[in-house]
């Protein structure tokens, strides 16, 4: 569904992505590992237009996104939960889900529905609907976040750190929520550097070190031979 | 009021856009002029004002397609040269096409009514209402539209708007063709004042400077309370020293606020 090839990246003068090759199938969870400052939020960002690609090609469903303009992908079928989350957070709840519902070809009763379903994964953010996004906890931040994606209908989400500085109960939250959106069959390209959760959650695992993928096995045989996650993430 | 209507279209842009526009002024002096033509030929005061809003936020709209939105991304001062190149563009094309004299929108509204002792004409009520009501329903506009809701989106955080969809380079035009209109509906309301030439733009422009950095940069509240608050002193100081000295209370302000209060005076929590 989402095939990166080769792909190299460039912020300013320095090279930070180094021939990048990733494939997301269809209702897949697919996992990518690796430190901080590895390429993994760089990978994504490529992937939504928002850091200049050198080289390489990125595909989703056979289709080149490249001159795709960046607000084009959600039409696509591609959404993005960011690792800073960006909430904006002088709209209020209500309004940062607006921005995804009231694009072209919705009905009134469609919009309806698909609030309805953001607020059953997440009740709190109906309770707070009208309160300010940036007056949220984190954790309510993070579900605002990933509600704001769902609400887009994506076929795809990049789901970057969703669960960096969350205490362990919003941490479960999050798994929980992965999962849902896995059995509603949404394909998630996963950034973590949450081991145990990734593993968890996604079905297949690349392991990215200085901006290139080192690594790639299935969650199954990583679980089974933790080596590997010592050797790249030191764990 | 009037003051107010031209500061919000000029925060409106800036705000959202990042460009300190220049030629704002003047595209509201195009707008009078707009409207002095439209009101000789129909004798229709309101109709002037609608066709000039709209001739002009037209206007404004290629302005911001051709020459601003090739410039997204490069260095402020880029903007600020090429708005201050069309403001000079503009006002040479008005006294090629318009002339130097002046000319003149009579008041739609006739009538005075006594407020105390002064005889106080009805149309400066009749001004301030609907610069108010114009204001107003920006307002709404920005607040529960779906567009209104796309501007505010993209002005709080361009990249993640883009995301979601937002098609932003629309956004932007149709913010400058908003923030054109204003001017242009801003002009044909102050025609009556004071007559329409082709250099009653830069006086605009560099007022709504002031109001708009005293009001906090991109804060439309703030740039209404601010419009009112420098109107204010600047009548109140006319009444001490002459009028042409009491424009530098306005100056006096925009200075101290620099000093002290960068953000802007009407801003809750400066961060």
């Amino acid at each position: 569904m989402l095939v990166l090839d080769n792909v190299d990246a460039h912020y300013g003068k320095s090279h930070v992505l180094h021939g990048v090759s990733i494939e997301v199938r269809a209702g897949e969870v697919v996992g990518l590992l690796g430190r901080n400052g590895v390429g993994k939020t760089t990978t994504l960002k490529v992937i939504m237009g928002m850091a200049r690609r050198t080289g390489g090609r990125i595909t989703f469903e056979g289709r080149d996104l490249q001159g795709v303009p960046p607000h084009g992908l959600a039409a696509l079928g591609i959404a993005w939960v960011p690792e800073e989350r960006r909430i904006f957070r002088l709209l209020t709840v209500l309004e940062n889900l607006r921005t995804g519902l009231d694009r072209r070809g919705m009905t009134p009763a469609r919009r309806e529905a698909l609030l309805d379903k953001v607020y059953a994964y997440f009740p709190i953010l109906k309770e707070r609907r009208n309160q300010a996004g940036g007056t949220l906890s984190g954790g309510e931040q993070q579900m605002l976040a990933i509600a704001r994606a769902m609400v887009l209908e994506p076929k795809i989400i990049l789901l970057d750190e969703p669960t960096e500085g969350l205490m362990p109960r919003m941490v479960a939250q999050i798994q929980e929520i992965v999962h849902a959106l896995h059995r509603d069959g949404v394909t998630i390209l996963l950034v973590e550097q949450n081991v145990p959760l990734t593993l968890d959650a996604a079905g297949r695992v690349y392991i990215m070190e200085k901006g290139t993928v080192r690594h790639h096995a299935s969650a199954a045989e990583l679980r089974a031979d933790q080596r590997v996650i010592h050797e790249y993430l030191g764990v | 009021m009037v003051l107010a209507m031209v500061a919000s279209g000029l925060t409106l842009i800036f705000g959202i856009m990042d460009i300190v526009n220049f030629a704002h002024g003047d595209l509201l002096m195009l707008g009078a002029f707009v409207g002095a033509t439209v009101l000789g030929m129909t004798g229709s005061y309101w109709l002037a004002l609608i066709v000039a809003a709209i001739v002009i936020a037209i206007l404004g709209a290629l302005l911001q397609i051709t020459t601003l939105r090739p410039l997204i991304g490069r260095d402020p001062l880029t903007t600020i040269l090429a708005t201050f190149g069309v403001s000079l563009v503009v006002q040479k094309y008005a006294l090629w096409q318009w002339g130097p004299s002046v000319r003149q929108i009579s008041v739609p509204v006739g009538g005075d009514f006594n407020l105390f002792y002064l005889q106080y004409p009805w149309y400066r009520i009749v001004t301030a209402l609907l610069a108010g009501l114009i204001i107003t329903a920006l307002w709404l506009f920005l607040k529960y539209g779906k567009y209104g809701i796309w501007i505010r989106a993209t002005t709080q955080d361009r990249v993640m708007a883009q995301a979601m969809g937002i098609p932003v380079p629309l956004v932007y035009t149709a913010v400058f063709a908003i923030g054109s209109a204003m001017a242009a509906a801003s002009g044909v309301l102050f025609g009556p004042f004071a007559g329409v030439t082709q250099t009653m733009g830069f006086d605009f422009t560099l007022r709504a400077f002031i109001v708009v950095v005293v009001g906090g940069m991109g804060n439309l509240g703030g740039s209404i309370l601010a419009s009112i608050f420098v109107s204010l002193l600047e009548s109140y100081a006319a009444i001490l020293v002459s009028p042409a000295q009491a424009v530098i209370v306005s100056f006096v302000v925009l200075v101290l606020t620099m000093l002290f209060r960068p953000t802007g005076l009407f801003v809750p929590t400066p961060k």
